[in-house]
């Protein structure tokens, strides 16, 4: 353990005020949502010093709200809830089968939504099936709320757009219309506490005759930031998935990822695999 | 009453369940600091200069270095050749410079980034082909540690009789132990000037050993006690020498208690592991399956010092045959320096590298005569009059044959293959299916002379108030040691489990029944106590105890046997079967008392999308001569077979450019969850072994030997692919199926 409790300064603020006022007096706290996150890098030592502020209190934050087909995912609400919640599972499976991943039990009961995404790890396992569905994220500070589409969180690894002050309120996604097929896939090479290799969401519409109506297809793990198939999805649309559509499709992944080699895979295991899961899917 | 072959409660189960168990870090020592360790950064070089950051305060921090050592700067083992602290030559990366202390231990860390080393580096060799070249000459005059050579019949005229040679090369990679808790150690000197060590160690009286030459000390001075110890696996049999090294000097040093308690990436990047090796095969046969002529040639990476590694070796090579019969062999094993943190003991101390060889071997054979790798199998499989590579007939306990066949039924292993032939031809199915196989022989106890040089004692106390305690240094670390001693003794003197105590292993207390390794506990030291209880109760029988005994009875025979002493202590020591026979020199002889024997079927499926591998069901034979606590085996079989699921699927250790694991923390080196277990068909075979207590043999290493040939036998039936090196990740199947459709 490097972490030093000792040292350790703690804000904790009992309302949604308290805790936006408190960050804009202190951009550089720490908000501690599940902590799923945060005690990897505190046990490494990483966080000493660092003034925490600890966001447990704002429990309107940890619901999920349903209007009509619109979605209104607390950041607070943890992976086990969001597997549990009827409406999520009815309206956003991917996103439910998705939570259903994380970690294992321990991780998945105290971990939330709105730390994975604060926390932009290029292997964020919610982000493919957020992708997918268009999901927006409501961000807001002491001084009001904006609305980013959810891609646009994202600038690196482990970098987002948030400014300072700025918390995560909610994550709110319009359930889409009935796909006529849908995938989550994470592979990851053991059953539990696995991080992805590559993790791939698909939604897909067809029509009458069999044509590609749309797809929407993203993949993490496999670029800085959870990445949309733009190329694929516009090639495909309107097209019969043919043997050789299905091939030039499993060709045109490469236009919108980077995946590199590093200790938990190879660049060439998640090219192949995320063809083989596209190519599945769309056959 | 008979608690031999029962399983009884594990003596110390309740208190782990409850939390009452105390680990080295759950004690509070007064007024104690907490230790760190300053590591070097660069593989190979000179220490130059040590620079502490004149703007930090040191006050409340305590700093040792090697000239703070009174003794001698080595810490003790096979050889002398590794320093407790760098003075000047590092041999590898994460080599130890420097301990400090401070009472707060993150302070401790953060004191570390304060200190700044100025080396002249110099190029290291981190690989064992490098070292072989000899260009940079690291140990001796060309880099091996250790040679050794082993010879039967006449190879040559072998290879001339056979009508097939089948030549291949396997490697196999580190593998970390993964114990739950990581190494520990606490430090402090008595009033009396007793220097006492506490920590998380298989064999205390190795760390007692090691402390009298570095503090110059008498035996008396040094106590050693082990703590309750969260997991061994060999990771804690050589390497607390270190650690205690280094807390008590730090100890010594501050007059103060110190503990040093790794985290778990210091653990897996600075820490013994198993060797890497690459072994080479040339294999002689007939055309009907009969071994003729068998060439070995076995490569280990000692890493930059001695340790363990000859021994490793040489149970490396002991096992590189198999347990098969063949009139001619030659193996050749050497062990070889690099500038890499040094390898060490580890479950099956070689075997597992060895013996995934030769397995393997028998499937590329049997593929080669277009025959049944059973039936190969079965035709040279070892059997009572079977001579082995050193020339060792082997007289009883021979289970190999019957483990065989218990899995083949048991598996319907020809039924299940034909049917995974018919899966697999079908384009559509989602994955490739396949079964695969594997025999091995384990040798139990330490290699030829080791037990008569180890002169193990152990003994039971028999105190005037009818309590009965074993006293021995054999260490519980999980598998369940002081459970089946307990029960060997109640059943030899007729009482119940309940009454057996079992004394902490501390140096001051117990007579040194030798390591906790080698599978040799239960038929070695349990086999002492085995006979002291015998005498101890002829004892009670003189003081007038009848039986069925009663506490009571016990009590009164018990003060009768003491007269005015407190207690009476029955102590055994080792001596040699008089039938064994060992030359050291042209290793030749009966390697081993007796050998434990294993077979297992694999079946798995493969998915065709993501490579990725499920192994759906183990079956496995495994004889023990006689399991004295079934529960206890079986666990042992299951736990050994999932470390061994991992080391042939999952377990990568990354190393960087100076030669350290990358993928230090268990997020990024993937061991199996209880998830990924599959179902487990276990049955325990029992041929008795004569000189083994109640005919018990050993279990801890042999379950670790055979999973990853039996996986490696399973893909290749699945898909034809030849995996000749681990482990098998998803990966490299990837990009073999890949290259095989290219080609
Ligand atoms: C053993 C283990 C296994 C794991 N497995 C997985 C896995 O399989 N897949 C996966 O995707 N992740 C995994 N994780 C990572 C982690 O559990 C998830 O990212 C989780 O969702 C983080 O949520 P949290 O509430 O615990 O975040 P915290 O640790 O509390 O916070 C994470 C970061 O987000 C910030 N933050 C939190 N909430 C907000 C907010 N509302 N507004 C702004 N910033 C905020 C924090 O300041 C911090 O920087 C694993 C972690 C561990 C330890």
């Amino acid at each position: 353990m490097r972490g030093d409790p000792a040292g350790m300064r703690v804000l904790q603020p009992r309302t949604i005020e308290e805790a936006l006022d408190a960050f804009a007096r202190r951009p550089s706290a720490v908000p501690l949502a599940g902590g799923t996150d945060f005690m990897v890098a505190w046990n490494a030592g990483g966080e000493n010093g660092r003034v925490i502020l600890d966001l447990s209190a704002i429990t309107s934050w940890k619901r999920v709200r349903v209007s009509g087909r619109g979605l209104r995912i607390g950041a607070l609400t943890t992976h086990w809830q969001l597997q549990h919640e009827a409406s999520v599972k009815k309206h956003l499976p991917l996103l439910a089968e998705a939570c259903a991943t994380i970690g294992g039990r321990q991780i998945q009961t105290r971990g939330t939504l709105g730390g994975n995404i604060a926390n932009a790890s290029p292997a964020g396992d919610t982000f493919p099936p957020l992708a997918v569905y268009d999901a927006k994220v409501r961000l807001r500070s002491a001084s009001g709320r904006r609305t980013l589409p959810f891609i646009e969180v994202f600038e690196g690894v482990k970098k987002t757009s948030l400014g300072a002050g700025e918390l995560i309120e909610s994550i709110d996604v319009d359930a889409p219309r009935k796909p006529t097929r849908q995938l989550f896939r994470k592979v990851g090479t053991r059953a539990a506490s696995a991080i992805s290799k590559t993790v791939a969401a698909g939604l897909l519409w067809t029509r009458p005759d069999g044509a590609i109506r749309e797809l929407r297809f993203a993949l993490g793990s496999m670029a800085p930031t959870v990445k949309r198939l733009r190329a694929v999805e516009a090639f495909v649309a309107g097209k019969k998935p043919t043997g050789e559509v299905v091939e030039e499709a499993a060709a045109l992944l490469e236009e919108d990822v980077s995946p590199i080699d590093d200790f938990r895979s190879t660049r060439f295991y998640r090219l192949e695999v995320s063809r083989n899961l596209l190519r599945a899917f769309l056959k | 009453m008979s608690s031999v072959g029962e399983s009884s409660r594990r003596k110390e189960g309740p208190e782990k369940l409850t939390g009452v168990a105390k680990y080295v870090d759950d004690y509070h020592l007064p007024n104690c600091l907490q230790g760190v360790t300053l590591r070097s950064s660069i593989a190979r070089g000179v220490i130059k200069e040590i620079r502490f950051d004149p703007s930090y305060d040191w006050d409340s921090v305590v700093v040792a270095t090697a000239k703070d050592i009174p003794g001698e700067n080595y810490v003790y083992l096979i050889e002398v050749d590794q320093p407790l602290l760098v003075d000047r030559e590092v041999h590898h990366a994460e080599e130890p410079i420097l301990v400090l202390g401070h009472k707060d231990r993150a302070k401790a860390y953060e004191a570390l980034s304060h200190i700044e080393v100025e080396y002249e580096p110099w190029d290291p060799v981190l690989t064992m082909e490098e070292a072989l070249v000899g260009k940079r000459i690291l140990y001796g005059d060309d880099n091996v540690f250790k040679r050794f050579e082993i010879s039967k019949g006449d190879v040559e005229q072998g290879f001339k009789d056979a009508d097939v040679i089948v030549s291949k090369e396997y490697r196999v990679p580190h593998q970390e132990q993964a114990y739950l808790e990581n190494n520990g150690m606490a430090a402090w000197e008595e009033d009396d000037g007793t220097l006492v060590l506490m920590g998380s160690i298989q064999c205390p009286f190795y760390v007692h050993k090691a402390m009298l030459p570095l503090f110059a000390r008498e035996p008396e001075k040094v106590r050693v006690i082990q703590a309750t110890t969260g997991g061994g696996f060999g990771g804690k049999e050589e390497y607390p020498n270190m650690i205690a090294g280094h807390a008590a000097l730090l100890a010594l040093k501050a007059k103060r208690p110190v503990k040093m308690i790794y985290d778990r990436h210091e653990d897996m990047r600075a820490t013994t592991k198993r060797h890497p090796a690459r072994v080479r095969h040339r294999t002689g046969v007939t055309k009907d399956g009969a071994l003729v002529a068998q060439d070995i040639d076995v490569l280990m990476d000692g890493g930059a010092y001695v340790t363990l590694s000859p021994v490793v070796l040489s149970r490396g090579i002991l096992h590189a045959s198999g347990p098969y019969e063949c009139p001619n062999v030659r193996i050749v094993g050497r062990v070889i320096a690099t500038n890499t943190p040094p390898n060490g003991a580890f479950r099956g101390f070689g075997a597992p590298q060895t013996l995934f060889a030769a397995e393997l071997q028998m499937e590329a054979i049997a593929s080669r005569l277009k025959m049944d790798p059973v039936s190969l199998r079965q035709t040279n499989l070892f059997r009572i009059g079977s001579i082995t590579a050193t020339g060792q007939t082997l007289r009883e306990s021979v289970g190999a044959e019957n483990v065989l066949d218990r899995v083949l039924s048991r598996s319907k292993f020809r039924q299940k293959k034909s049917q995974h032939a018919r899966w697999n031809g079908s384009k559509t199915k989602p994955t490739w299916r396949g079964i695969g196989l594997a025999t091995v022989f384990h040798g139990d106890g330490f290699t030829g002379s080791g037990e008569v040089f180890l002169r193990s004692r152990a003994g039971i106390e028999l105190v005037h108030d009818g309590t009965l305690r074993i006293d021995a240094a054999s260490t519980e670390i999980g598998q369940g040691t002081t459970s089946i001693l307990a029960q060997i003794v109640a059943d030899a003197l007729d009482v119940p489990y309940d009454w057996i105590d079992v004394e902490t292993p501390d140096t001051s207390k117990v007579p040194n029944s030798g390591p906790t390794v080698a599978s040799r506990t239960c038929m070695v030291v349990g086999g002492l106590l085995h006979k002291a209880a015998k005498k101890l109760k002829k004892a009670l029988v003189q003081a007038g105890a009848n039986w069925p005994l009663t506490r009571e009875a016990l009590a009164t025979s018990a003060a009768r046997a003491c007269g005015k002493k407190r207690s009476i202590d029955f102590v055994e020591q080792y001596r040699k079967p008089g039938d064994v026979t060992w030359d050291e020199e042209t290793y030749r002889g009966d390697a081993y008392g007796v050998y434990s024997y294993a077979a297992m079927v694999v079946d798995l499926e493969i998915d065709k999308t993501t490579y990725e591998v499920t192994v759906r069901d183990v079956i496995t034979a495994q004889d023990v001569g006689k399991a004295i606590n079934p529960l206890l085996v079986e666990g042992q079989i299951i736990g050994g077979t999932a470390q061994a699921l991992g080391y042939a699927l999952l377990e990568n250790t990354v190393v960087d450019d100076r030669g350290v694991m990358q993928n230090a923390q268990l997020t990024n080196y993937i061991i199996p969850t209880a998830l990924d277990m599959p179902t487990m068909d276990v049955t325990i075979v029992e041929e008795p072994y004569s000189k083994g207590p109640f005919g018990a043999k050993g279990v801890g290493e042999l379950p670790m030997d055979i999973p990853a040939p039996a996986v490696a036998a399973a893909i290749y039936d699945a898909t034809g692919l030849f995996m000749a090196e681990l482990p098998i990740l998803p990966e490299r199947l990837c990009q073999a199926l890949h290259d095989s459709a290219q080609s």
